[in-house]
């Protein structure tokens, strides 16, 4: 199958996917157990990526400002706006690519191959509703949450990575990280997270939904869904970053 | 009653399916048999609606499948209860929320009255106190009868069961056998059995539709399948020696 049908059958697929729910009471369960398994589990990972990228980035930063006539805040100024601007929505999207990507993948192609979506249709469901549509809006809502807290963790793990190394002052940092704030990086931000976060739902799911064959196959469309997702998210990044900061 | 005419189903260049006509009557189980790519499971699947065929046409009760809409195709299909070959419960529901789901779905009724209709199935299909154990931790043989709980939760007008002796020991697979021939007398169902079990065949088989390269080569009942002449019937189901010599000493008997 070539990209045009692929991409052509992943737009049906969304045509689906956004169809009323059969029960909100039953949408409802579903939507707060995916919120869990998206959302809340992935919280641990985000936010130990995200302390340590912050310390890294501010001793990176702190090596390579050695010259005394460039300001120290400097610092603490280059770490905000790399966790905003970039760290926080981007590479938490790709690690929740990674993470969450292949967890929706590989549990939609087990339910495939195990007959359990055809279970679903059989019994007058729209699967892809029921399965899909839950997962998107958890991802949807959850996400920005994860990326403002994983934006937080990075600008204080690059403060306390000055304490702890010593490179720069804690007073430098704070100065820097106050410099100059605006708002609308962070709107840019969580823009940017809204559209990876519906890519992230819904490209694994087209992975997952249509895989054929057995376990194997389920592998395979989990590794693609990984890799499509990503490649997805760096795309967009860069054409949105093009239109938003352009 | 279920009205199979002229059914035709391809997929690309492979003519699976070419021209099967047949009726399932209410209160019988009715049996689909056939080599392994004989078109059983497509023929299946076409009646769930979950394939749709070229050509033909399949009626419920005098419902054309094709001509339905998406409300009515619905309804049907909350009329319809399925087994799968795996069972297809959902891995991460325990017994209990697994046979709750349709009725969650489709049903209004209190928690309560789901409960009471859920202890009832699980009852009827000889599982009680399992409501709270996942799928993982039962045997194959009680995934099969949980999946039969699930199927008959809504008290289905059809059941259509894919088989679902695969992977069981006699003593289950009979087990299984009688528990779908029970329900299917008791609640006066149409069941359709998807086999290449003869020892279901013999047993629980009031019809039988024998399928050979995509055509209904046979049908009968599972009287008739011993005194049949159709060569392509006796050399499918007597291929053992052990049916060989059943089949003989049945016909000396009748003689």
């Amino acid at each position: 199958m070539n990209y045009i049908e692929h991409i052509g059958k992943y737009f049906m697929m969304l045509r689906q996917v956004f169809k009323r729910p059969q029960k909100w009471k039953v949408f409802r369960e579903t939507f707060f157990r995916e919120v869990e398994d998206l959302g809340l589990k992935s919280l641990g990972i985000i936010m130990f990526i995200s302390f340590f990228i912050g310390g890294v980035v501010a001793i990176q930063t702190a090596l390579n400002v050695d010259s005394p006539f460039i300001p120290k805040y400097l610092i603490g100024f280059a770490t905000k706006r790399s966790m905003i601007l970039e760290f926080g929505p981007t590479f938490t999207s790709i690690i929740l690519a990674g993470k969450v990507g292949s967890y929706i993948a590989s549990s939609m192609g087990t339910m495939r191959v195990t007959e359990q979506i055809d279970a679903l249709e059989v019994m007058g469901i729209n699967s892809l509703s029921y399965l899909v549509l839950p997962k998107v809006l958890a991802a949807l809502i959850f996400y920005p949450l994860l990326v403002l807290i994983a934006m937080f963790l990075g600008i204080y793990g690059g403060w306390a990575a000055g304490i702890l190394t010593d490179l720069f002052y804690s007073v430098d940092y704070i100065d820097g990280v106050q410099l100059d704030f605006n708002p609308y990086f962070i709107k840019y931000a969580i823009i940017k997270t809204i559209v990876f976060a519906f890519v992230i739902a819904t490209i694994p799911a087209y992975h997952g939904y249509y895989v054929k064959g057995g376990s194997l196959e389920v592998g395979r469309a989990s590794t693609q869904a990984v890799v499509w997702t990503s490649v997805v998210i760096i795309l967009l990044n860069y054409f949105l970053t093009q239109m938003l900061l352009g | 009653m279920i009205e199979v005419k002229n059914l035709h189903k391809s997929f690309g260049e492979a003519h699976i399916l070419k021209g099967i006509s047949s009726t399932f009557e209410k209160g019988k189980v009715n049996m689909i048999i056939g080599q392994s790519g004989s078109g059983k499971t497509v023929f299946l699947k076409c009646l769930l609606g979950l394939h749709t065929p070229e050509e033909g046409e399949i009626s419920f009760d005098g419902r054309v499948y094709s001509k339905l809409d998406i409300d009515e195709k619905r309804l049907l299909r909350t009329e319809i209860g399925m087994l799968f070959q795996g069972g297809a419960l959902f891995d991460s529901l325990t017994v209990e929320e697994n046979i709750m789901f349709p009725l969650k779905m489709f049903a209004n009724q209190s928690k309560k009255e789901m409960l009471e209709r859920v202890n009832f199935v699980l009852d009827r299909v000889n599982l009680p106190d399992s409501n709270l154990k996942f799928p993982a931790e039962l045997s194959g043989g009680m995934q099969k009868r949980v999946a039969i709980a699930r199927a008959i939760v809504m008290n289905p007008k059809y059941l259509f069961c894919d088989e679902p002796n695969s992977g069981l020991d006699p003593q289950t697979a009979t087990v299984i056998d009688n528990l779908i021939q029970e329900i299917t007398d008791e609640y006066q169902m149409i069941t359709v059995v998807n086999s290449h079990d003869m020892n279901s065949v013999m047993e629980i088989g009031e019809k039988i539709i024998f399928l050979k390269d995509g055509k209904k080569a046979w049908e009968g009942t599972n009287k008739e399948i011993f005194v049949t002449d159709n060569q392509a019937i006796v050399n499918f189901v007597y291929s053992s020696n052990l049916f060989k010599k059943v089949r003989e000493s049945y016909l000396k008997e009748s003689k």
